[in-house]
């Protein structure tokens, strides 16, 4: 079996239009290792709100893809503030993000929903003021 | 139906780096985590926002064309971002409602 591809990215806080930098590289790299269009676009997609949610909520933070036969796993890490409460932030609706947000057209409280409508297996390991990380996993078969 | 043939029926180019790509279906939406958590790969998408973020929801959810309707205007740098980034984005004077069920009958 061979090595594990692995893509590492510093996701930028400084510029808000920039996010999804990230995603769409990666997006752009998965199209040329050839990988089934469905399971880019789900990828592509959990990864772009994780960003999204990094840049709102925690002033940046990493993210790494790693790619191997089976699967494909991202694993975002921020030091922000960490998240209160899990149950309430996974729902559809709930959203904490300012109004400077909404008029950029995020903040619909859609983005660790569809996050994990988008991967397989979704993990939040978050702590209060240390930080958030979240792994989430998308089988290619 | 492909993209470019809207052009003949009240659609304007704005950014037209893909104009064969074919379009199914049709989905409308200015919440952009909404529209990445409900819009199918080759709709047309149907929006009123014009931010950077667009380009990026567009390619990610993998769209066939973005329409701005109303006519809104996209800012220059933005339209360069779409040639870039293989989006095609077309302008309508309609709003959406009107401007999907001119979609609705040229896609049946």
């Amino acid at each position: 079996m061979s090595e594990p591809l692995v893509f590492h990215f510093e996701v930028d806080v400084s510029d808000f239009t920039s996010a999804g930098t990230a995603s769409v590289t990666v997006k752009k790299n998965l199209r040329q290792l050839g990988l089934p269009s469905d399971v880019i676009r789900k990828l592509s997609i959990a990864m772009y709100e994780g960003e999204i949610n990094m840049v709102i909520h925690a002033e940046g933070g990493t993210a790494d893809v790693i790619v191997t036969e089976e699967y494909i796993d991202i694993i975002l890490k921020d030091h922000g503030p960490g998240i209160p409460d899990v149950d309430l932030a996974m729902q559809e609706g709930y959203s904490t993000a300012t109004a400077q947000i909404h008029s950029l057209g995020f903040g619909a409280g859609m983005g660790l929903p569809n996050m994990k409508r988008y991967s397989d297996e979704m993990k939040i390991d978050t702590e209060l003021g240390v930080g958030t990380t979240v792994t989430m996993r998308i089988w290619i078969r | 139906m492909i993209v470019s043939e809207l052009l003949e029926h009240g659609f304007t180019e704005v950014a037209l780096p893909d104009p064969e790509r074919e379009i199914h279906g049709v989905y409308i939406g200015d919440l952009l985590s909404w529209v990445m958590g409900r819009a199918q790969a080759d709709n047309a998408w149907i929006t009123i926002m014009s931010n950077i973020n667009v380009i990026a929801v567009a390619t990610l959810a993998d769209t066939a064309v973005v329409i701005l309707s109303e006519d809104v205007e996209l800012p220059e740098e933005i339209v360069r971002q779409a040639e870039m980034k293989d989006v095609n984005v077309l302008r309508s004077p309609k709003p959406s409602y009107e401007t999907a069920v001119l979609l609705y009958e040229l896609l049946k």
